[in-house]
């Protein structure tokens, strides 16, 4: 039996803000327990809640970039459930009139675009953080965390494959972080998401029961678990079962989901709008506002490369989209009057293979827009060969010494003066007679060999190209 | 010193600047009062001698550097629905009775800034549910015109206080009806202002879209007062207006020649009391007599505006009180083998009955597959209200009837009848489904006990309100009087 999968995504973006969503309470990561919870955050008798405005300009934001519609009137719900970590035993989200819908957002499927329906995104809370195993016997809650503006992004039933759902959490992960209104850190839980999974026969009109896999905080773990489940299911459906409609973990370790709650023990969350806070009432001005800040949108940017600067898409994408890289990029350009392409090419080739080595990322490169400019310019002018160039550039991210201080201790300065070089070209000529008659003879690759020979006799510092040149001269004489 | 108790907040301003007796003084006769004659009363949960104290001799300094505001120096009773920092909030519930806020509420902190007195914090019924001050967990307030009778609810310890002259000013809150019920049954003077005049901010939620906070005192004069002490913009509350401070004492002598006052029909029916009615027709009289034009009118939705509101406040309520689970503050059962054992039995033995009744209540609204018929109807009908307001509104200016259907009932009438106890609400909720301004004043007493007419005007009208309740406290002296034989003193 052919079998079809199906699969809509719910992804968390937490919004940028310095402050939380509903309190002055500082957002920053990594202070001590329930430093950054204040009386509003911990639930206490009697505070009520203050939307922070900025989250509506990042909303605004996204509902531009993925050309949805932007509510000008939208509410605030309680969603009602107890969880120790919910500190008012209520969220507050938005239910029925969410501030940004029916957007779209375009992939790369299988080497086609693929378009992917954004049914809503909406501005809701996040809890707290429950402690377990870290003392006896209790449960710790650090609240922190609550309060933290997320923006909930949901997509349509639309993706049919791991791949495709990967394309699309990296295309919507490049987007938030591009327009700034997330800073893109998934180990700290700034974007993570819900797999709705299920799968149907090839054909049926009916979707399958779904499962639901929650808080999936990287790519690749969101590959693994939609994989895994799809086999799952069709392992259930192939035996004659049924698959439960259900929430489901995913464990990282064990390569494997399990259920957490089913169906029949679901939360009645009794939405109801939240009388403490008036409608979000959202006007042309604002929206022409946050428009004219709206940076260039990866896609327009990858586009750009590929036509402006004549790269290929590959290397158009590896640039364009992540936004530090295609900043760290377009700083290189605007410092210098060197090539885009030749730019690109040692941003792609050379400083990416660096960070991978360091496994880190170009926000923290050791070598600056301004020193690689330094150097490509000497590559560019053949003061050094392109190898010496790479070595220099591993030397800058060791030492942090500058380009010509590397060159000049290295010895890497290339040698293109004919009477320097006159002696070496002289001297292998005179070594290898029988190279030299096989060229003569009309064997013209073997020049490749002799080049190479003289470059090994001036320790790799000869300028190929010229050694080439004279080479040519004195065999064709 | 005596006669001081008798006086109105203007006159203990004039004393007080006068230096005929010093902040410090006028709190100690009020707190010997509370600690001799509120033994009886049992209007304060919480007494704040050495607060008071300390807060008096501030006032003084100030009256001394001639740095007084209006309130400089005047001892009030706080409800204990507003926090106060470092000074316990119970809200009228064991679950809170632990409870130190550490922040005031914006109330809290508005009396504070015009250097006020803080006298202690007054009985409620708990959560603000109740209308008669017998779900209060630290036992009822007892009315001063007669102690087998109820303060009423939920502000009737402040009720009790002022009429006992336990204290001058009082806040209350009012989501249901709960200054203006108690304001009545106790013989005193009592303002709901229009939702969003005042901050909510730091007052415990019980029907967040309902709840109001509001002055309560011996006469509107001194409502006025208070009120422009306690009014204005807080950014802190959403749902708090964007008007800045008023002074409410400003235009309390204005005319009300011609203005116009609807009687509603619908407010005196069958379940009207007859001696209430008679009381009541007597105070339109008095007030036509002043100027006023009386004019018949019909607000057609009364009858559905009692399960309305009880839909709604128990849906909202259901909800803000779900932050008290036993896990950050507030009550907590012993030894708790799990989580779910932790939050049933802390709100089991922390709750009172009336409170799990309306939680009850409200989630059913709530459910799923009873949303529609409950909740979305009700706010429907708030809608229906609404509009019977605005559109009387249109001919009238103010719209007068009775506070209550009876005067203050024996304690326990209605131990096993909540509903019959509901149904008495019919006057009062209205005014918060709409959010309209709608004040109490003594109109007369019956059986001894005084009976309270409500006065309700449009949007953000207090200011003629109370200039309305001036003009007939100036010509009658029902807010005057003082049950002395039954308290002793």
């Amino acid at each position: 039996m052919l079998w079809e999968t199906i699969i809509g995504l719910e992804v968390h973006v937490q919004l940028a803000t310095k402050s939380k969503i509903f309190s002055g309470a500082s957002t920053s990561y990594g202070s001590s327990a329930n430093e950054r919870a204040c009386a509003v955050d911990l639930a206490l008798p009697g505070t009520l809640p203050v939307l922070n405005e900025r989250v509506v300009e990042l909303a605004i934001a996204l509902g531009l970039a993925i050309d949805g519609n932007i509510a000008s009137y939208s509410t605030f719900a309680r969603k009602n459930y107890f969880y120790p970590d919910s500190p008012k035993g209520y969220q507050i989200s938005q239910f029925e009139d969410p501030i940004v819908s029916n957007g779209r957002l375009k992939i790369v499927a299988e080497n086609d675009l693929k378009i992917i329906n954004i049914t809503r995104a909406h501005l809701e809370e996040d809890a707290g953080k429950s402690v377990h195993g870290e003392y006896t016997d209790v449960t710790a809650i650090d609240f922190n965390r609550a309060g933290t503006p997320l923006l909930e992004i949901v997509s349509e039933p639309e993706l049919k494959n791991a791949k495709e759902a990967v394309s699309y959490l990296k295309e919507l992960y490049y987007l938030v972080t591009s327009i700034g209104i997330c800073d893109g850190n998934m180990q700290e839980g700034s974007f993570r998401c819900d797999a709705n999974v299920s799968i149907r026969e090839q054909g049926a009109e009916m979707l399958g029961t779904r499962t639901e896999v929650k808080n999936i905080n990287s790519f690749k773990y969101v590959e693994r678990a939609i994989n895994f489940e799809v086999v799952r299911q069709r392992e259930i459906l192939e035996n004659g079962g049924k698959v439960s409609q259900e929430t489901r973990l995913f464990d990282p370790e064990k390569n494997e989901t399990r259920a957490m709650r089913t169906k029949e023990d679901a939360h009645d969350y009794r939405y109801f709008p939240d009388p403490d806070l008036p409608p979000i009432l959202i006007n042309e001005a604002q929206i022409d506002k946050v428009r004219a800040t709206l940076p260039e949108l990866p896609w327009d940017k990858r586009a750009r490369y590929v036509e402006e600067y004549d790269l290929s898409l590959d290397e158009a994408s590896m640039l364009a989209n992540d936004y530090s890289v295609s900043n760290y990029f377009e700083k290189c350009l605007g410092e210098s009057t060197l090539s885009p392409k030749f730019v690109a090419h040692w941003i792609v080739g050379g400083l990416f293979s660096l960070l991978n080595k360091h496994s880190t990322t170009i926000s923290f490169s050791r070598v600056s827009p301004a020193s690689l400019n330094e150097l490509l310019g000497k590559i560019f002018r053949k003061e050094i060969s392109a190898n010496a160039g790479k070595r220099v550039l591993e030397i800058m991210w060791e030492t942090l010494n500058d380009v010509d201080k590397i060159i000049d201790e290295e010895e890497l300065v290339q040698i293109s003066d004919d009477s320097v070089l006159q002696q070496s070209v002289d001297k292998i000529v005179k070594d290898f007679p029988q190279q030299v008659q096989e060229y003569k003879d009309g064997k013209e690759k073997i020049l490749g060999f002799l080049v190479g020979q003289v470059l090994k006799q001036t320790q790799g510092k000869a300028n190929p190209e010229i050694v080439k040149t004279m080479l040519e001269r004195i065999l064709k004489a | 010193m005596h006669d001081v108790i008798l006086s109105t907040v203007s006159t203990l301003k004039e004393g007080l600047l006068s230096k005929k007796y010093s902040s410090v003084e006028l709190t100690t006769e009020y707190l010997d009062r509370i600690a001799t004659i509120d033994t009886s009363t049992n209007s304060f949960i919480t007494v704040c001698e050495e607060e008071a104290l300390r807060q008096a001799a501030r006032a003084d300094e100030l009256i001394k550097q001639g740095k007084a505001g209006v309130l400089t120096g005047i001892p009030y009773a706080n409800k204990d629905i507003f926090c106060t920092k470092n000074i316990r909030t119970t809200c009228g519930s064991k679950m809170l009775d632990n409870f130190i806020a550490p922040y005031n509420a914006t109330v809290v902190e508005k009396c504070m800034d015009a250097g006020m007195v803080m006298l202690g914090k007054t009985n409620m019924d708990e959560f603000a549910m109740g209308s008669s001050n017998e779900t209060s967990y630290y036992g009822r307030a007892n009315n001063p015109w007669d102690l087998t009778r109820v303060s009423g609810g939920s502000s009737g310890g402040s009720a009790a206080a002022i009429a006992a002259r336990l204290a001058p000013l009082a806040t209350g809150s009012d989501t249901g009806g709960s200054i203006r019920q108690p304001s009545a049954f106790c013989g005193i003077s009592g303002l709901k202002p229009t939702y969003g005049r005042v901050s909510r901010y730091g007052m415990i939620a019980f029907g967040s879209s309902l709840d109001q906070g509001g002055p309560m005192a011996h006469c509107a004069e001194d409502l006025a007062l208070l009120l422009s002490v306690i009014a204005g913009h807080d950014h802190k509350d959403s749902t708090s207006n964007k008007r800045g401070p008023e002074d409410f004492s400003r235009h309390l002598n204005k005319s009300i020649k011609s203005k116009v006052i609807g009687i509603p029909k619908e407010y005196f029916s069958n379940n009207l009391n007859p001696e209430i009615q008679i009381i009541i027709d007597e105070a339109i009289k008095h007030i036509e007599k002043l100027g006023a034009k009386i004019k018949d009118v019909s607000l057609p939705s009364t009858s559905l505006v009692v399960p309305t509101y009880y839909v709604l406040a128990s849906a909202e309520c259901s909800s803000n009180m779900s932050r008290y689970d036993g896990v950050r503050f507030g009550h907590r059962c012993e030894d708790p083998n799990s989580i779910d054992d932790l939050y049933e039995r802390s709100r089991a033995e922390g709750f009172g009955d009336e409170v799990k009744r309306r939680i009850l209540m409200g989630t059913y609204a709530l459910s799923s597959g009873y949303y529609a018929a409950y909740y979305e109807k009700a706010q429907k009908i708030r809608r229906l209200v609404k509009n019977d307001y605005i559109s009387v509104f249109k001919d009238v200016d103010f719209l007068i009837g009775p506070t209550c259907p009876s005067i203050a009932f024996h304690a326990e009438t209605f131990a096993h009848d909540p509903v019959q106890m509901y149904l008495s609400d019919v006057y009062t909720v209205s005014a918060n489904l709409a959010g309209l301004p709608s004040l109490s004043l003594p109109a007369g007493f019956t059986q001894g006990m005084p009976v309270g007419m409500q006065i309700t005007g449009n949007y953000f009208k207090e200011s003629e309100l109370l200039s309305l309740g001036h003009a007939y406290q100036t010509n009658t002296d029902w807010h005057n009087r003082y049950t002395t034989e039954k308290l002793g003193r």
